[in-house]
């Protein structure tokens, strides 16, 4: 510990901490732009003087360590006149053009101003004028009014892992440009919006939209992939006008995704807003009583065995706890499923499902192996863990499939499943850089879960690293991504119907065994409808409704409350930050309205009893799942194949994504750069 | 006048050709082993003894530095870097030594990477200078093939190479953090200190910067002795010097004198006076344009070195001496020198990057005429917010000699830019009245 | 004295030639491993001498291909350092120094030269298209006030009248003697020499 004082007060602070980072720990707190606790220290903005004793110079205090015996001023006549210094001359070429800057009201320089501004401006020269750049469908320039603090660079260099942008020139025509003429090849590439302490990047879909303080937020989860980034949701009224970043360390630290920022505008697009009934091959407006009635009748006349219920890849968990209650006590039936399609699963524990080692466990692997995964599409955010894990201990990687750009190097083993065997036979070099591992990283995509051998696959790959002992209560080396937000509470409520792994209910279903099928927000099933009667409830007109006979208009994630868990396990909830569009309900609502119509009685009284139902069920589920010995592995055959690793198609991966322009921009901006050849 | 045989640089006007044999005719390359047999401790020691305090400009002392390096060769290399990124206005000495002393300067090389424990030394040069670039290249050549340096070199046992690094256009570079940056492969922007380079410089390794002037007098000083050396020039100020006189006199030079010369003296006798006689004399920038300029009646009594130059406020710098006769219009020509600074900030810090631009354009409307009374303190002002707030010197460097024409030259600014804009108060004006309708009422 | 800006008329492709090629290797074995980046200043000259005095993008492209360093990093160096021509300049590039030192011994008086012999204005191409002209910066041969820089070559000592003999010389396809034109020993002051005699006169 380093004893300083910090305003004549008396402080101790770890070693390794900056001069600005222990006055933050003294709650003094200090003026900056370039700097940023998750990127490299700048120290060019000179927003951040301090004064040091003994120091003729004001000093930086981002950059300067902090050292023992220190006397740290910020609040005098010197450190204010240092400040103020800098500060003119970052507005002396910044235009007054704040009235129509989108950063208004939520901008450092403006906040700053306020502090270290003048009323007058003495600059009296011409002003710089600086070319916008084309920075594709997400971003709008504006660099005039930048400031040259770099934090995008940085962010695109050192975070997203893509160097495309620089700064160009030198002196006072110094220009933050992408050669590209395009967006930035990252799927993280919007967090520079949030970044820029100024005006100069901002986000283009949301231009000239609303000013931040007409917007109401609410502190919600991301539901675009099973990661479970901690969001904010602006909205205006009704409509949710952006998407922001929320701080979880854990989680997804201070990043979220192109796609969680901006497939919002899908939530305005496509929505299912009234009952509909399908007469003649064409949707009719109903009411809720109508259809509810139709539905009643149609069940009470089936077979139970020839009902069945598939939950989607957006549901809730109270939607799906509710679900499963409805099909088990209401109906009767134990068809009831969360996979839409041949996705292996070994439901047998908890862990066998799960990223067990956690996001921020990657920063401490040692090795890892990618089976059948592309994280970068399947889970930016932790894919941009693992590049922060390689760049801070080189971490060596090494993936069965090559994938293409990851933004870390890897290497890649030609995709060949005899691979897999030699590994778990103890027989490839692979082997023993697992047993070598203190603390390995094994990932399995999805692709390695949807193949032929996925079984083998994962079995034997786990019984090695039991065998070795990889998965211990310190270190679980076993790791699944799962696919989507609803994937893993889905398998903690129980919404699958499996022998050994297999997906009966799809089987049966494609074998259309099914009379009623009712599909809950299910939108990436492949099935060719026969005779099936069709029930679909969810919020947005897409493939689900397509092939719907009777329409129940359900609500998005911003529009109700409801709990999700993310890959790692941990359970977050989501917050209700707008309401469902005119006839629509809450998913909850409708099924337990539908109960009541079935048999007059509610299944819960309110959401209040179906909350703590559910949470008390997860409780009891997670104890057993800790109180289960594991299972011995039996031996599975091998099979020879390739495993392929098919991503669908990121920007249109959900109902939400396909119905957002936005992400529509974004997949033709990608396919224009691919016919262009300017990629690399 | 310093006798011709206390000059270090015997061939400064290539009166005898730079090749080796030459080389050694004058001394160097004599006894290298013998040199190096002695010891790190004993050259460091020599050195500190001389007082040499380095070249560059900043005038920081040579043995002190050495003695920052790594005692113990770690896992990380250790390397000597020469600065030759010679830029500064009014400076042309390294040049000299690049092209027609080159044997001393790696001479040099070979004792301080000795001395520093470096086996490779990056010496950078200007990309202007590629044709004393060339020189200076063949003779590397000529050393490696003569076993002077490369391994085993002058059979001391210790492997040394040289190679050059060719900036390309970039004052900055001068600037040792950018050199380092610029030899790394990218934009030469100066980096944060601490850490030093001594520590953490070229590729993260401990890395010792000279000045190409530096590093060619060492060997002269351990022949010599650092005591020799100590006892030219005065206390702390020791040693010769080459002075670069241009501007206005009547025959620009450079020379290499003694220490704490007088300024009158390498004028006068030297570069053959002032053009128009001494009386003729308006100011001088006494080291280089980053140095405050020093006014014609000081002139008189100055003496060159670092502490009498400093008690001027202004700094010995290069030595570079640019002399500014009466028929120049000095605030022209502290304009140009601010577009100097303009065009060579890197932009990477705020009040350089916005501050070099202002300060030019300030002048320029100062030179012409066309600013108005108040904006010369706001210039003072302007320079004062740049210097000392930036990551590195070039702050200073380029506020200070606008700074010295503010101290000395002030009542020609105002006299040429006499417009007051600002509106008196009068008495018995109520509080909101507006001054043109009080004028208008006057009228 | 703005941004320079890469010329809008690019060719498509550049590849080394062997010669160059052999300079770039070369080059890089001078740097540690894996810091071949550390080449990409001198490879940008190489690139520049073989694409006749410009950079244009498609070497930078290559560049970066062949060091293993990202194009942007490429095209902030060749940016940032002035002695990168980044649009088509003269095959005789005329650069004059024009830094106070220089100015106040007649500076603008070389740039008369070159707007009467070459072009009216900066970075133009003579007539012929075989000359342009530019101000810089301080050359550091200051006490050869005032000078310029024709490709590698410095003219020191000059006035009006001997730039303008130069330029006719260039323009001519001649090329004129590099050094002092009026006759000094390098930086010997004229005529006035005090110091090394014995040297002088042995």
């Amino acid at each position: 510990m380093l004893k300083l004082k910090v305003n004549e007060i008396d402080i101790e602070v770890e070693e390794g901490l900056t001069v600005l980072q222990a006055c933050e720990k003294a709650g003094v707190e200090i003026p900056r732009f370039c700097y940023h606790e998750k990127l490299s220290i700048a120290g060019n903005c000179r927003m951040c003087l301090v004064e040091l004793e003994k120091s003729p110079k004001p000093v930086a205090s981002c950059a300067m360590p902090a050292a023992e015996g220190m006397n740290i001023k910020t609040n005098t006549e010197f450190v204010e006149k240092a400040r103020k210094g800098v500060m003119e001359f970052l507005l002396a070429n910044h235009p007054l053009d704040c009235p129509v800057c989108d950063q208004g009201g939520e901008c450092d320089l403006q906040d700053q101003s306020m502090l270290y501004g003048v009323d007058k401006s003495r600059y009296k020269e011409n002003k710089r004028a600086v070319s916008e750049k084309n920075m594709g469908p997400l971003i709008k320039t504006q660099m005039t009014r930048c400031i040259h603090c770099t934090r995008c660079v940085r962010f695109a260099t050192e975070v997203a892992g893509v160097t495309e942008i620089g700064a160009i020139g030198r002196g006072e025509d110094m220009e933050i440009t992408t050669y590209l003429e395009q967006s930035m090849q990252s799927e993280l590439s919007a967090n520079v919006v949030d970044l820029c302490p100024v005006g100069a990047l901002t986000s283009k879909p949301y231009v000239f939209e609303a000013r931040p303080w007409e917007l109401k937020k609410t502190e919600s989860i991301d539901v675009m992939d099973a990661i479970g980034s901690n969001i904010r949701v602006d909205t205006y009224g009704w409509e949710v006008k952006r998407i922001l970043p929320r701080i979880n360390e854990d989680i997804n630290e201070e990043w979220i995704s192109d796609k969680t920022r901006y497939a919002c505008d899908g939530l305005l697009n496509q929505r299912l807003d009234t009952p509909y009934i399908k007469y003649n091959g064409k949707f009719e407006k109903a009411s809720w009583n109508e259809v509810f009635n139709i539905i009643k009748s149609k069940f009470k006349n089936t077979d139970k065995d020839k009902i069945c219920g598939m939950s989607g890849d957006l549901v809730n968990m109270e939607t799906l706890y509710i679900f499963k209650e409805f099909f088990n006590k209401t109906l009767g039936s134990h068809n009831v499923e969360s996979r839409s399609d041949h996705t292996y699963l070994n439901s047998k524990k908890r862990e066998n499902y799960l990223f067990n080692s956690t996001i921020n466990g990657i920063e401490e692997a040692d090795f890892i192996l990618l089976i059948g995964s592309n994280p970068r599409y399947e889970a930016t955010i932790l894919n941009a863990r693992i590049r922060k894990a390689y760049l801070q201990n080189k971490t060596k990687i090494i993936s069965l499939n090559n994938v293409g750009d990851l933004t870390y190097p890897y290497e890649s083993l030609n995709g060949d499943i005899e691979n897999i065997k030699r590994i778990t036979e103890d027989s490839h070099e692979v082997s023993s850089l697992i047993k070598k591992a203190k603390k390995p990283l094994i990932i399995f995509g999805q692709s390695s879960l949807k193949t032929k051998s996925a079984k083998y696959i994962f079995e034997s790959v786990k019984s090695f690293l039991k065998k070795n002992n990889k998965m211990s209560d310190e270190w679980n080396s076993l790791n699944t991504i799962s696919e989507n937000a609803s994937t893993v509470g889905s398998f903690d409520l129980g919404l699958y119907k499996t022998v050994d792994g297999s997906n009966e209910v799809l089987k049966d279903l494609e074998n259309h065994m099914f009379e009623i099928v009712y599909l809950l927000g299910v939108d990436n099933l492949k099935f060719e409808k026969k005779n099936e009667f069709v029930i679909y409830q969810g919020s947005h007109g897409d493939k689900g409704a397509e092939i719907a006979d009777i329409i129940l208009p359900g609500a998005a994630y911003t529009e109700q409350n409801g709990y999700f868990t993310n890959l790692e396990g941990k359970i977050q909830k989501a917050y209700k930050a707008s309401f469902p569009p005119e006839e629509a309900k809450e998913d909850w609502l409708i099924i337990n309205e539908l109960a009541e119509t079935m048999n007059h009685r509610k299944l819960f009284n309110d959401k209040d009893e179906l909350d703590s139902s559910l949470l008390n069920q997860i409780n009891l589920f997670i104890e057993k799942d800790k109180s289960i010995k594991s299972s011995t592995v039996e031996n599975i055959e091998f099979k020879q194949e390739i495993l392929k690793v098919e991503n669908e198609d990121y920007y249109y991966s959900n109902a939400i994504a396909r119905a957002s322009k936005t992400m529509l921009e974004c997949k033709t901006a990608k396919v224009n750069l691919k016919l262009t050849g300017t990629e690399g | 006048m310093l006798k011709d045989e206390d000059r270090i640089f015997q061939n400064l006007y290539n009166d005898k050709g730079s090749d080796v044999e030459s080389s050694r005719k004058r001394g160097d390359w004599t006894n290298t082993k013998d040199l190096i047999d002695k010891g790190r401790d004993w050259i460091v020691t020599e050195v500190k003894a001389s007082e040499l305090r380095g070249r560059g400009g900043a005038g920081f002392p040579t043995g002190l530095k050495w003695s920052f390096a790594p005692k113990e060769l770690g896992s990380r290399p250790h390397y000597l870097v020469i600065n030759g990124d010679e830029s500064e206005p009014g400076t042309c000495k390294d040049r000299d030594i690049l092209r027609f002393e080159p044997h001393k300067l790696i001479e040099g090389c070979l004792i301080a990477a000795y001395a520093v424990q470096a086996h490779v030394c990056y010496i950078y040069i200007r990309g202007e200078y590629f044709i004393d670039g060339e020189k200076l290249q063949a003779a590397i050549d000529e050393a490696y093939e003569k076993n002077l340096i490369g391994k085993n070199a002058s059979g001391t046992g210790w492997d040394l190479d040289i190679y050059i690094h060719y900036g390309a256009g970039a004052y900055i570079c001068g600037e040792e953090t950018a050199l380092l940056e610029s030899i790394e492969g990218k934009k030469g922007q100066p980096r944060l200190k601490p850490p030093f380079p001594a520590l953490i410089g070229l590729y993260g390794c401990p890395t010792i910067i000279n000045n190409v002037e530096t590093i060619a007098v060492i060997p002269t000083i351990l022949r010599r002795g650092g005591k020799w050396f100590a006892s030219l020039g005065k206390a702390k100020n020791t040693g010769t010097k080459i002075f670069c006189i241009s501007g206005n006199v009547n025959n620009p030079c450079n020379v290499e004198e003694e220490m704490s010369i007088s300024l009158k003296e390498l004028i006068e006798v030297h570069a053959g006076g002032v053009i128009g006689g001494w009386e003729n004399l308006q100011a001088v920038i006494p080291g280089g344009s980053s140095m405050p300029l020093i006014p014609q009646k000081t002139c008189e009594t100055l003496t060159m070195d670092f502490d009498s130059l400093m008690a001027e406020k202004s700094g010995l710098g290069t030595a570079g001496i640019v002399v500014i006769n009466k028929d120049q219009d000095i605030i022209k020509c502290m304009a140009r020198i601010a577009r100097f600074y303009k065009h060579e900030s890197c932009g990477q810090c705020t009040p350089c990057r916005e501050g070099t631009g202002w300060m030019w354009r300030m002048l320029e409307r100062m030179a012409k005429g066309e600013a108005s009374r108040d904006e010369v303190d706001m210039l003072g002002d302007v320079t004062n917010q740049i210097a000392g707030h930036t990551i590195c010197a070039f702050g200073e460097g380029s506020s200070w000699p606008v700074q010295g024409l503010l101290r000395h030259f002030k009542k020609e600014i105002e006299d040429r830019n006499d417009l007051n804009p600002t509106i008196k108060k009068e008495k018995n004006i109520p509080y909101l009245v507006d001054q043109h309708l009080l004028d208008k009422k006057n009228a | 004295m703005s941004l320079r800006r890469p010329s809008k008329e690019q060719p498509d492709n550049f590849d080394f030639n062997p010669a160059s090629l052999e300079a770039a290797k070369s080059i890089i074995a001078k740097y540690p491993k894996d810091k071949q980046q550390s080449a990409v200043m001198a490879l940008l000259y190489i690139a520049q001498k073989q694409n006749s005095n410009w950079i244009p993008l498609a070497a930078m492209k290559c560049i970066g291909k062949f060091l293993d360093m990202p194009y942007i990093k490429v095209y902030e160096v060749a940016t940032f350092y002035t002695m990168y021509n980044l649009a088509p300049v003269g095959k005789h590039f005329i650069q004059i120094c024009t830094t106070t030192p220089c100015m106040i011994r007649g500076a603008y008086k070389l740039v008369e030269a070159c707007k009467e012999k070459i072009s009216e204005n900066e970075n133009e191409l003579s007539k012929d298209q075989s000359c342009s002209w530019m101000e810089v910066e301080c050359l550091g041969a200051c006490v050869n006030a005032p000078m310029l820089q024709i490709n590698d070559d410095y003219y020191e000592d000059l006035d009006k009248e001997k730039t303008l003999k130069i330029l006719d010389k260039i323009l001519t396809g001649e090329t004129p003697k590099p050094g002092s034109y009026r006759g000094r020993l390098n930086n010997e002051p004229e005529n006035n020499r005090k110091t090394l005699m014995d040297l002088k006169n042995a």
